[in-house]
């Protein structure tokens, strides 16, 4: 981003009853920027948004805003509004009242806040719902009196709390495009949190991947995802076999037996790295022609492709394929120079990228604790 | 739906308990306000509550039960506040505490009272322990306020807590949040929301202090009457008029149930909803 900074976060730290949840986090936000803090649960994504907003303290560390420190400036007198997880509108007011609260507060003239509140309507697709209960409405509805509620106030920075959380996945798919287009229109920079990393990559312009209190990585959506910064992110981060290497020279890796042509370099001579290949990034070959060989072990169809399990010398190793594979057949894997993506070792080498354990059904109940953590 | 036997038969109890009870006294009281020592039929209880002294009596007793109605709120809103945003292990305790003194019979309670307020009571001691000229607070309506108050704080706390403990601290947080001060998110938020809590707490306190004759006669000391008093006097003791007494108590029942309505009203507008804030 070139835009002007918004906020700067610098050296922040903040602990709970001795736990440490942000471990000194430094982030710039720009003007007119779709942000968003990617993590688990507990990684301290959901702390830093209060922070910003106003409703924790930092331990440690500043945060400015345009420039000014805001450390001790409570939420009420900050040009940030946020939508809620869980929306938390206003059950004593109805749709009306709810979006018209924050110009009520400044006292607005009557005829101003009609106006703005029509706009703010006809903008999340809510004409007509004016005298409605809030607690007669569906969860998209609440959602989106939630993000009109924030947005009537034309603040400078919108803060989004893993908003579409509570939303079955075809309306959250809807509202993640909306919600782009809205970012868009008003030129108001977005900061979003979620745990959902396919959500990170479709709406941002920029994301922070965050883990125990850290910042591991922070780049667009495409860096993120082509060059991951450690194995943790790159197994975050959509599906990655990580597998040990050694940089023989500049362009040339060797890992799985095989010595690969690869585009990175800058590495020392001999040293071992860590290997991302994406799954859709290995093509299946006859076994004789392919770079490596090994045995199919799983073949899953996921629409699209079908989602192969192939063990090569005892790593097993994911491969998206749209041509179909039998179990048990020996094939041959073909991986391009620029499908390989070297990483420096790091505390996370090791602990992630082999599929020797996968299943579905893991996967799904560890997201599931991740929305219940929230 | 059509109710089986079985269903009707488990409401019996509790129909012959309030025909018993409830709507059987009620009928006498009436019955008697309406009729004289012979059983005919007379209006004259009722006139003779207008034309006496007893108008001022019942000006006394809403003014004192008004007045501890109020301290009672002043004290207990924020004190509520405060609780429900403490801890769940904290506001435990609190409720607890805030229990303790009901679990007393309150004829002690009132009884302690007297031995703290007397002339030479604990507080006129302490005065005279460090020097100050005693004061005189036993037997004056101030005293009768404070019984009160202490007696029925309770009753005006739980209710209020009850429905603010219930108030999601997030809605506290998107009031800050949309430029609300500490102020404002009392005025705009919390006070809106808890006003359920409040009108059960206002009708918790106001009905027995407009009623109450044991507070008044040992604090007040029989210096002047309330409405309370008067109604035993009636039915207790020398002047015994049970019809005259009767005539009281159904003024004063219309009198709580006037009040009691004006109450509901209000809180029924609240609850609409599309409510517009000033």
């Amino acid at each position: 981003m070139n835009g002007k900074k918004i906020i700067e976060l610098r050296g922040i730290k903040k602990s709970f009853d001795g736990d440490v949840v942000l471990d000194g986090i430094s982030l710039d936000i720009y003007e007119d920027e779709f942000i968003t803090l990617l993590g688990p649960s507990g990684c301290g994504k959901t702390t830093t948004l209060r922070i910003i907003g106003g409703f924790e303290t930092p331990d440690e560390g500043e945060v400015y805003f345009d420039g000014k420190k805001i450390n001790d400036t409570p939420p009420y007198k900050r040009h940030i509004n946020t939508v809620f997880q869980k929306y938390a509108l206003f059950p004593h007011l109805n749709v009306y009242e709810n979006i018209a609260f924050g110009l009520r507060v400044t006292h607005t003239p009557e005829d101003e806040i009609s106006r703005r509140v029509k706009e703010m309507l006809e903008m999340v697709n809510l004409r007509g719902f004016e005298r409605r209960r809030v607690a007669t409405l569906s969860g998209g509805q609440q959602q989106r009196v939630a993000i009109a509620r924030a947005l009537i106030n034309n603040p400078r920075v919108l803060l989004l709390d893993e908003p579409l959380g509570a939303l079955d996945l075809k309306l959250r798919k809807d509202m993640q495009n909306e919600l782009k287009n809205m970012q868009k229109r008003t030129g108001i920079t977005f900061i979003y949190v979620t745990h959902d990393q396919e959500e990170a990559l479709s709406m941002s312009d920029t994301v922070v991947v965050m883990n125990e209190g850290s910042i591991m990585q922070v780049g667009t959506p495409i860096d993120i995802y082509n060059e991951p910064s450690n194995a943790y992110v790159a197994d975050f981060i959509g599906e990655s076999n990580i597998i040990d290497g050694v940089m023989l020279e500049d362009k040339r890796v060797k890992f799985a037996g095989h010595t690969f042509d690869c585009v990175d370099s800058g590495f020392d001579k001999n040293e071992p790295v860590d290997v991302v290949v994406r799954p859709e990034d290995v093509d299946v070959v006859d076994a004789d022609k392919g770079m490596l060989t090994g045995k199919v072990t799983s073949v899953t169809f996921k629409g699209v492709h079908y989602e192969v399990i192939v063990d090569i010398d005892g790593f097993k190793w994911m491969i998206q394929t749209t041509d179909y594979v039998a179990p048990d057949a020996v094939i041959g894997a073909y991986i391009e120079p620029d499908a390989i993506h070297i990483m420096k070792k790091s505390e996370y080498s090791d602990m992630f990228g082999d599929y020797s354990s996968f299943s579905d059904e893991l996967e799904q109940l560890s997201e599931v604790d991740a929305e219940v953590d929230e | 739906m059509k109710r089986s036997f079985m269903q009707r038969a488990a409401a019996a109890p509790h129909i012959v308990w309030s025909v018993l009870f409830i709507i059987a006294p009620l009928i006498f009281v009436v019955y008697y306000s309406f009729t004289d020592l012979d059983g005919a039929f007379t209006t004259e209880n009722i006139e003779r509550l207008f034309t006496s002294n007893y108008v001022l009596i019942f000006v006394n007793s809403l003014c004192l039960a008004l007045i501890s109605t109020v301290i009672c709120l002043v004290i207990a809103y924020p004190l509520a506040f405060i609780f429900s945003r403490m801890r769940e292990k904290w506001q435990r305790v609190m409720v607890l505490l805030i229990m303790i003194p009901l679990w007393m019979n309150f004829l002690i309670t009132t009884y302690s009272w007297m031995t703290i307020l007397e002339d030479t009571g604990i507080i006129n001691s302490m005065f005279k322990a460090v020097g100050l000229d005693p004061v005189h607070m036993i037997n004056t309506p101030a005293a009768v306020v404070v019984g009160m108050v202490f007696c029925y704080l309770p009753y005006m706390i739980l209710p209020i807590y009850t429905v603010m403990s219930g108030i999601d601290p997030k809605l506290l947080e998107a009031a800050a949040d949309l430029g609300c001060s500490g102020w404002h998110v009392m005025t705009r938020v919390v006070m809106p929301m808890s006003l359920s809590g409040v009108v059960s707490g206002i009708t918790m306190v106001f009905v027995p202090s407009i009623s109450t004759f044991y507070i008044s006669q040992k604090l007040g000391g029989g210096t002047f009457q309330l409405i309370g008093d008067t109604i035993e006097s009636y039915f207790v003791g020398t002047a015994i008029n049970y019809h005259f007494g009767a005539a009281l108590s159904l003024v004063l029942m219309i009198l709580i149930l006037l009040s009691m309505a004006v109450m509901n009203h209000y809180s029924d507008a609240e609850d609409e909803g599309g409510r517009r804030i000033k």
